[in-house]
């Protein structure tokens, strides 16, 4: 049984809902923007409107990372299994309501977000140089339901954010994507257009299948509150359905082979933070779907479908690899690079083992620093050339030696080696893999080998070599700005990498109650 | 029951019949630039009208009058009060369109009340009879507003194909109810209902209903009887269609629940899969026919079909979560309708009205506010969290989900996310589009309380916005049998 401690704590509220407050205060400065005669603003009163949103918006994803910080320091106790600092109020009425609350699964993510949301700002002080306050409103509700997503205890809530935060992305890319034509379907649009349509209704058919299924527990169960969901049998049968229906939505969102192919566009398409919030945090509401909804609510069905995620996963491993060897565009590169990391945590947890769940939770955490971080590196040359091409770029390293060091830690980051974080996370997630099925570790370890060539290859072209293109001749190193966030990301990764401990502790409990259940309920629908 | 007490619990309507009339006769006497005048009385009128009744005696219970011919119940007054208040926006939204298309004639808010008065019949209907009379006393004044702008050849076309085609779906409708009548011997819904309850599964009944459920479908524009819709959108103008779009689409889909779920209860599995099949195609039509539309008003006339199909679905699960998800879902239709429609109606530059979705382009950066507000209705009509539209969706689905039509709930929600796509569109027009000229910036009140009103209702977050919803629905269903 899963417990639930500390009830009616509003601290959770607190931290979701203090970007909404920022958003509403920047919001408030863009209307009281003086405009003359004819409606125009004036350049010196649209720099103060957008330098006010710029700090309000550093200041409250600060604040609420710092919340959040005193919040776990204070009133998380990481030994405890069950659902903690719980709160709930009534809603719609009858089993659906406002409720709150984390376990060592989600705690970690919600933490994940509010820290990689002043990066994002900050990421963005520059480079976002045209409706800076719009920019920053999307990004600050963008935050509060992602953080939402983590933290909520009730099917419908889940929905209600996980959904939400498909409108804030859908203009961030759309507004504020680069430059460029596509052709489709005879038409000729802006490829940021198409790519932002593309990632809203990629989302959205997936969602849309996890919103009948959730009509129907509801109208079993009588109730969307996950606790109880999880605690209540829905039978063999509907539960192969149900998974089915979960599994549309989050393979897309995680996103799975075959139908990751919304990511590439997405990022490609998206300001630098953009991709940076897809990579780091959005992607892993998918992981995240799986270990809340699926594993523990539908036990039987991800036993029976394990085969089928694991094949998925390792196409995912093997295949994407392969694609981002060939890619010409850096971000599509480690877009590409990034379905394949996900592709060990889908590995990793439909092994209902502890070393493969706790291994896909950390691969999505470290996932989190080295992507982010990657996209963030990309980001640096790019406000400095304007172009993502690989070929483009050369030689940076006689230029940029600071940038060098920080990209070839980050490379090495992704490529899975021994120190960084990314290790930690593929080596359980393989262990855990080999429990289950050798075959499927052997084929997955190829990721590792082809993640090494794809990740160098990139750094190779673009750092080393001549620096013999003539518009490079002038580019300047990583500034104050870019090394501060860098230079965390880094330390995060460094420490993850050489002390997995800390981190794992926190999983740990709630892994072990998950596998447990997940084992009591397979071994009592295998007797039945 | 005296003849006072009687009369006495249709405050409402005789407010409405005996107002219309004195008003008509004033305007006739005073001309049309009496029109501002009376417009505010009749918005006086139907405010009058809905608070008599939400306190009406028969209000909170329920009263039978007329010998069984009208009911006066939970279902009615919330029908009533949605139907009052999208007819008082409808005329106070028209005020400046139909000054600068010179048509402030005093007919349109005397017409508007007339139309208001048979749909406050049709919710109210428990007899075949009743209910002709109210239809017929609706679609009368609709035709005549379609038509309303008569130097037009767009309006006047629309005006006429709406005439024909309603006058053909009225003729299915009173052959079917005549084959009911006739295969039952009875013209009261609960009379019809237990005759056929005795004496069973029968053919002719059967196909009766089919003829009335097709004239229904007509009235709220439901596929494949929805040809009309769009032409009639286009060419109306703009206040009317936005009347057209809200208050008929609702006393129609009321009328539909309570024919069906009171007069043939026992016939569920005969009716079900008629309307299952009605909604999935006009869910089908709305989703793939928007795609390729221009003009705005066309636009929304397939999404209204769209629309239609969802609450369908409500009412083909055939329970009472069914009827109270189908009154949800076209309140919240109702509030987004009449917010977008104010949004279209302050499409106006220099030059007139503008229609064509493409005019919206940019508006973010020209008009922010009204951007915003669009933004809004269109992730709601979308029904994308955490907007209002969604809320009506999930409690459709789930109505559909629990009676065991899972089937037509996915298939809802495959083709939701179809139609999300134009949604988008204007939405993609309005952001990432390079700005068109700026719109005329004043409104006037009317136009700006209704798109303010619906961006708020919009986000229904806060339990104090939905649960009052909620709790009206639910009683209004569950006082319907």
């Amino acid at each position: 049984m899963i417990t639930e401690s500390f009830t009616n704590e509003p601290w959770l509220t607190f931290i979701t809902f203090a970007p909404l407050v920022g958003a509403m205060f920047i919001m408030l400065r863009r209307m009281l923007t003086r405009s003359g005669e004819n409606g125009a603003v004036s350049a010196d009163e649209q720099t103060q409107v957008d330098n006010a949103a710029r700090w309000v918006a550093l200041a409250f994803t600060s604040g609420t990372f710092l919340l959040s910080i005193g919040v776990y320091a204070v009133f998380y106790d990481p030994s405890i299994a069950g659902y903690q600092l719980v709160q709930q109020l009534p809603w719609i009425g009858a089993g659906i309501s406002y409720k709150m609350g984390v376990d060592g699964i989600s705690i970690l993510f919600v933490l994940l977000t509010t820290f990689f949301m002043p990066i994002c700002v900050l990421a963005s002080w520059h480079s976002i140089k045209n409706r800076v306050a719009d920019y920053m409103i999307a990004f600050l509700i963008l935050e509060t339901l992602m953080i939402g997503v983590f933290c909520a205890l009730d099917l419908f809530l889940f929905y209600f954010f996980f959904e939400g935060s498909l409108i804030p992305m859908f203009l961030i890319i759309g507004v504020w994507g680069s430059k460029g034509v596509k052709e489709f379907a005879g038409v000729t649009m802006p490829s940021r257009i198409y790519a932002s349509l593309k990632f809203f209704l990629y989302t959205l058919i997936g969602s849309l299948l996890l919103l009948v299924a959730m009509a129907w527990m509801y109208a079993q169960a009588g109730t969307t509150d996950i606790p109880t969901l999880q605690g209540f049998d829905f039978g063999a049968g509907a539960q192969k359905w149900l998974w089915l229906a979960f599994f549309a939505s989050f393979a897309v969102k995680m996103p799975m082979w075959p139908v990751h192919t919304w990511l590439p566009d997405a990022h490609v398409q998206a300001p630098t933070a953009g991709s940076v919030v897809l990579a780091a945090i959005l992607l892993k509401m998918g992981g995240y779907g799986f270990l809340r909804f699926s594993l523990p609510m539908f036990p039987l069905a991800s036993a029976d479908f394990a085969p089928f995620v694991f094949a998925l996963s390792v196409i995912a491993i093997v295949y994407t690899s392969l694609v981002a060897l060939a890619q010409e565009d850096m971000k599509k590169l480690i877009a590409y690079s990034s379905v394949a990391h996900m592709g060990f945590v889908t590995m990793g947890i439909f092994t209902g083992t502890e070393q493969g769940i706790e291994g896909g939770l950390f691969q999505m955490l470290s996932h989190g620093f080295i992507s982010g971080a990657l996209f963030l590196c990309v980001g640096v040359v790019y406000d400095r050339m304007h172009t993502r091409e690989i070929a483009a770029y050369g030689g940076l390293v006689h230029r940029m030696p600071l940038y060098a060091f920080l990209f070839l830690f980050f490379t090495l980051g992704n490529v899975g080696m021994p120190g960084t974080s990314g290790f930690v996370g593929e080596i359980l997630s393989m262990t855990g893999a080999f429990k289950v099925n050798s075959w499927i570790a052997f084929f997955a370890a190829f990721g590792v080998i082809l993640s090494a060539a794809y990740a160098l290859r990139l750094y190779r072209q673009v750092v080393y070599g001549k620096l013999d293109k003539q518009a490079l001749m002038e580019i300047a190193d990583v500034d104050k700005r870019e090394l501060a966030m860098l230079g965390v990301l880094m330390a995060f990764a460094l420490y993850l990498g050489f002390n997995p401990g800390p981190a794992l502790d926190v999983f740990s409990p709630a892994v072990d109650l998950l596998i447990e259940n997940y084992n009591t309920a397979l071994a009592a629908g295998g007797a039945s | 029951m005296g003849l006072f007490e009687t009369l006495s619990f249709a405050w409402p309507e005789l407010v409405l019949a005996i107002g219309a009339m004195a008003l008509l006769i004033t305007g006739v006497f005073l001309g049309d630039k009496s029109a501002p005048q009376i417009s505010i009385a009749a918005v006086a009128l139907l405010v009058i009208a809905g608070a008599l009744a939400v306190m009406a005696p028969g209000g909170s219970g329920t009263t039978s009058l007329f010998d069984g011919a009208f009911r006066v119940d939970a279902f009615s007054t919330f029908c009533k009060v949605l139907i009052y208040g999208a007819a008082a926006f409808a005329i106070l939204m028209s005020d400046r369109y139909l000054a600068g298309e010179q048509l402030g004639r005093f007919e349109y808010p005397v017409l508007i009340i007339l139309a208001a008065l048979g749909m406050s019949l049709m919710v109210s209907a428990t007899d075949l009879i009743s209910l002709y009379m109210g239809i017929e006393t609706q679609s009368l004044a609709l035709y005549i507003l379609a038509a309303f702008n008569r130097d037009s050849r767009r309006s006047t076309e629309a005006g006429l194909k709406y005439f024909v085609l309603g006058a053909l779906s009225s003729c299915l409708l009173l052959y079917g109810a005549s084959l009911v009548y006739g295969f039952t011997g009875a013209t009261g819904f609960e009379e019809i209902a237990r005759a056929a309850q005795a004496s069973g599964p029968n053919a002719g009944l059967i196909v009766g209903l089919v003829f009335m459920i097709s004239g229904l479908a007509f009235k709220v524009s439901a596929a494949p009887f929805h040809m009309w819709t769009p032409d009639v959108y286009e060419g109306s103008p703009t206040p009317v269609t936005a009347f057209f779009a809200a208050a008929p689409k609702l006393a129609g889909m009321a009328l539909f629940t309570r024919v069906l779920m009171t007069s043939f209860p026992g016939a569920v599995d005969d009716w079900q899969p008629v309307i299952a099949l009605i909604a999935v195609a006009s869910m089908a039509v709305g989703a793939f026919s928007a795609i390729a539309q221009t003009n705005i008003k066309r636009l929304m006339a397939y999404s209204s079909i769209g629309h239609m199909g969802y609450a369908l679905i409500g009412l083909a699960a055939g329970t009472t979560a069914g009827a109270s998800s189908v009154l949800i879902y076209m309140a919240i239709y109702i509030a987004m309708t009449i917010g977008t429609f104010a949004i279209i109606l302050m499409m106006r530059r220099r030059g007139g009205m503008t229609e064509n979705v493409s005019d919206l382009a940019g508006l973010s950066r020209t008009n922010m506010p009204m951007a915003m507000i669009m933004t809004l209705l269109m992730f709601s009509l979308a029904g994308v969290p955490p907007t209002a539209g969604f809320f009506g969706k999930w409690f459709v689905f789930f109505a559909a989900v629990d009676a065991g039509l899972i089937w037509l709930a996915v298939v809802g929600a495959v083709l939701s996310a179809v139609s999300a796509f134009y949604y988008l569109r204007i939405v993609w027009f309005m952001w990432f589009d390079e700005p068109a000229p700026a719109f005329e910036r004043d409104h006037g009140p009317a136009l700006t309380v209704a798109a303010w009103g619906a961006a708020l209702l919009m986000m229904p977050i806060l339990p104090v916005f939905i649960r009052p919803l909620l709790d009206a629905a639910g009683r209004a269903a569950a006082s319907l049998f």
